[in-house]
């Protein structure tokens, strides 16, 4: 049963006039004259996407001021503070000055190519948006398959990033479009497992029947998942300790070297969003989505409130730590989150056969459930990072005879 | 599966190659197997230039050597020329150029440590915070000598002038501070996981391999070798003050980066014990304008943050020298960049770029 959208259906009643039987809605008389009665339909659905999309965006585009000014905090100096008040208006600026460059293009690039790629990379973050429920009754669509979309439209950037690694002929952008494929292919395994824990304890794969699953938080009922959704989403964004991909000492700047101008931009852009889509995702498979403790604060407020936590926890990540090698990183994932991920699924599945009536579970199930689930993660963590110490080189460094 | 080999150019426009420093490097994959290193894109010919500058002008030229730590340079050749004119300098001069050098030795091994950091990836926190330190250290100099980079502190006989009074309480205050801000980077980096699995075994080398190859400095106490010409051959005071030389196991990136930060403690504890021993007094010998050093030749040399830093000097008996020869360490530890570097991945050669802590003003001159 797919849940009713709250915001569409306000919206469309609000305009249409004409059957209560037909339109579902309460009144008989709306804004529009019953000859228009095609028009409120296609108005609800623009209007939403609309708004939600360009709220994202600017979101996005807001959160390059934010990382910038909370580093800047982070390494005791200022941040962009000359653009409007406190600086603001830098997303704008940058906006501005990127839009005003010259469109440049490498003679040895594939044009067709290098010009698709960056918009390839901005397709999929804005398409996650289709399935986040950002409120209670506030979302675009109640896909049955949200969960599985919303992953495997995210592993699209990998095609974008091989794209422009490859299409610009530089060497650079070419070691980063390496990495990248082995990397995000690596990681999105872990990730995508992870997830299935929740889907048995579920029994679906709505995303908004996750959230109204969730009669607490399930980053307390699966803690190892949660851990190793947020390691593997840093991975997947590029983001420190695992950005080999972009490797500012190592590969200047990677995939995007040769980029100029607004496509550079929307790089940009799609990567800052897609910490904003992360932390969207994270929230609602892990945070309880847009419920919160107090109901006075809508629940759209919530959603926000805890998503940008989460983006707050990345920017402090990003601030912190070292990058991994390469042959670390992908050990890190086969090695140490694969068998993390199998395992949760293992104990999660033994605990709905127990635990599970009809797929439903009480309050009281859930809190033993997670009491057990964050035992067997620390006994997990602990056991696998010592085997990777012993085993799998991660401490071990590899000299190649030439 | 077949796979070809890649060449490619890192540097001379490079955000980790320490100035203009370029490398050809041949890759197969992710491995590097040739390495061909090319200098010279900041050659400014400074050997040549002393020859037509007066002894006195020379020191502003050793300032744009290894401009982050200027006062060793400075020190190393008024050093070279008292020795050629066979003067001694006060013995409060001599403490102040003690205490200005282990400063810059600070300062440099600040921004060694800071960039080597840096170079493994963390997105420049480490390196504000050592450019914080390093600040307080550049502002000390400011009060020394008006300037912050290119100081010119020191002088044949002597140095400049003497400390303004808001000197000592300042560096008081930074020496108390530093010992704080040294625990905080050891908590935060020494033990660090990430750190340990990049650095530690990475890019070893023999002590035998070093000294073959002239290498000086932290590099080869990081192969456990006791070589510091501050105690195997002391200059200026520093016989009178006690401290230690840590010295390093394995030679690798993680001995280089520990070798450094136990280094600034040691600096740290000389500059104490300088400022319990100074005493007032002359800074400055009564020398004339244009100095005219009898023919002869000499070489001074002192142990810089990067090495031995020597500068070899002939006289004609005329006011300039007839031929001014640098010892660069910076030039000297780039020796072994083939046995460090070949075998290991690219990530392993920017880290050992990083911790080998050249500085291209000083390889290029």
């Amino acid at each position: 049963m797919l849940s009713e959208n709250l915001w569409f259906h306000n919206i469309y009643c609000f305009l249409y006039t004409g059957d209560t039987a037909i339109s579902g809605c309460s009144n008989a008389t709306g804004l529009l004259p019953e000859s228009l009665n095609w028009m409120p339909y296609y108005i609800a659905g623009f209007s939403m996407v609309l708004v939600l999309i360009n709220i994202f965006m600017a979101f996005g585009a807001l959160y390059t001021y934010a990382e910038r000014r909370l580093i800047g905090r982070f390494q005791s100096r200022v941040g962009p503070n000359r653009a409007g008040p406190f600086g603001i208006l830098q997303p704008v600026a940058d906006g501005i000055k990127l839009l005003t460059k010259e469109s440049m293009i490498p003679d040895q690039a594939d044009k067709p190519v290098y010009n698709l790629a960056p918009i390839i990379m901005l397709i999929p973050v804005i398409l996650v948006v289709a399935v986040l429920p950002v409120g209670e009754g506030t979302f675009m669509t109640d896909l049955n398959i949200a969960l599985l979309f919303a992953i495997s439209i995210t592993a699209l950037t990998t095609i974008a990033i091989f794209m422009a690694g490859f299409s610009t002929g530089n060497r650079f952008a070419m070691l980063g479009a390496m990495r990248a494929v082995a990397q995000l292919i690596s990681y999105e395994v872990p990730v995508v497992l992870s997830t299935v824990g929740i889907i048995l304890l579920t029994g679906s794969l709505s995303l908004v029947d996750v959230v109204e699953a969730q009669a607490i938080p399930f980053i307390l009922v699966q803690p190892l998942a949660f851990l190793i959704f947020i390691i593997g989403g840093s991975a997947e964004m590029n983001r420190t300790p695992f950005d080999t991909v972009e490797a500012e000492s190592e590969l200047i700047a990677g995939y995007h070297i040769e980029y100029g101008g607004m496509k550079f931009a929307m790089f940009q852009l799609a990567e800052y969003a897609s910490v904003l889509i992360n932390s969207a995702v994270i929230t609602t498979l892990f945070l309880s989505g847009w419920e919160g403790p107090f109901s006075f604060i809508p629940s759209p407020i919530w959603f926000l409130l805890k998503m940008f936590f989460m983006a707050f926890c990345f920017i402090w990540i990003r601030a912190t730590l070292p990058r991994l090698r390469m042959d670390q990183v992908m050990s890190f994932a086969w090695k140490f989150l694969l068998p993390l991920s199998l395992i949760n699924i293992f104990v999660t599945a033994i605990e709905v056969l127990i635990f599970g009536v009809n797929g439903t579970f009480t309050q009281g199930d859930l809190w033993i459930i997670s009491g057990i689930n964050i035992i067997v993660s620390i006994i997990g963590i602990v056991i696998f990072s010592k085997i990777l110490e012993i085993d799998s080189g991660f401490n071990t460094q590899f000299k190649v005879t030439v | 599966m077949n796979s070809e080999l890649m060449t490619v150019n890192f540097g001379p426009q490079h955000p980790s190659t320490h100035g203009v420093f370029r490398l050809r490097i041949t890759l197969d994959g992710e491995t590097v197997v040739g390495l061909e290193p090319v200098f010279g894109y900041l050659h400014r010919g400074s050997e040549k230039l002393a020859e037509e500058r007066t002894f006195t002008q020379v020191i502003t030229l050793t300032d744009r050597m290894d401009y982050t730590s200027a006062m060793t340079n400075n020190q190393a050749y008024v050093l070279s020329c008292e020795k050629l004119m066979e003067v001694t300098p006060p013995v409060r001069a001599q403490y102040l150029r003690v205490i200005s050098a282990e400063l810059s030795r600070i300062a440099s091994h600040l921004i060694g440590t800071g960039f080597l950091i840096n170079d493994l990836g963390a997105f420049i926190t480490p390196l504000m915070y050592c450019f914080r330190e390093r600040e307080r250290i550049l502002e000390l100099f400011e009060m020394l000598c008006g300037a912050r980079i290119t100081l010119t502190y020191m002088r044949v006989g002597g140095v400049f002038q003497d400390t303004p009074a808001e000197f000592w309480p300042a560096l008081d205050s930074f020496l108390t501070d530093m010992e704080f801000h040294l625990d905080e980077y050891e908590s935060l980096l020494t033990g660090n996981e990430i750190l340990l699995s990049r650095t530690v075994g990475v890019s070893s080398i023999t002590t035998d391999q070093a000294l073959n190859a002239s290498i000086t400095g932290p590099i080869l106490r990081a192969t456990g070798f006791d070589w510091d010409l501050r105690t195997v051959d002391p200059y200026e005071v520093y016989n009178r003050v006690n401290f230690e030389v840590p010295t390093g196991e394995n030679g690798d990136n993680y001995d280089r980066y520990l070798v450094r930060i136990k280094e600034m403690r040691q600096s740290l504890s000389i500059i104490k014990q300088c400022v319990e021993q100074i005493e007032p007094g002359k800074v400055r010998l009564d020398l004339p304008f244009l100095i005219r050093p009898d023919s002869g030749e000499a070489y001074g040399r002192v142990e810089s943050p990067k090495g031995e830093l020597g500068f070899y000097l002939i006289s004609d008996g005329s006011i300039s020298p007839y031929r001014c020869k640098v010892r660069p360490p910076s030039l000297i530890n780039l020796t072994l960049l083939n046995e460090m570097i070949v075998g290991w991945k690219v990530a392993d050669m920017i880290v050992t770029l990083g911790s080998l802590d050249f500085n291209m003003g000083e390889v290029d001159r």
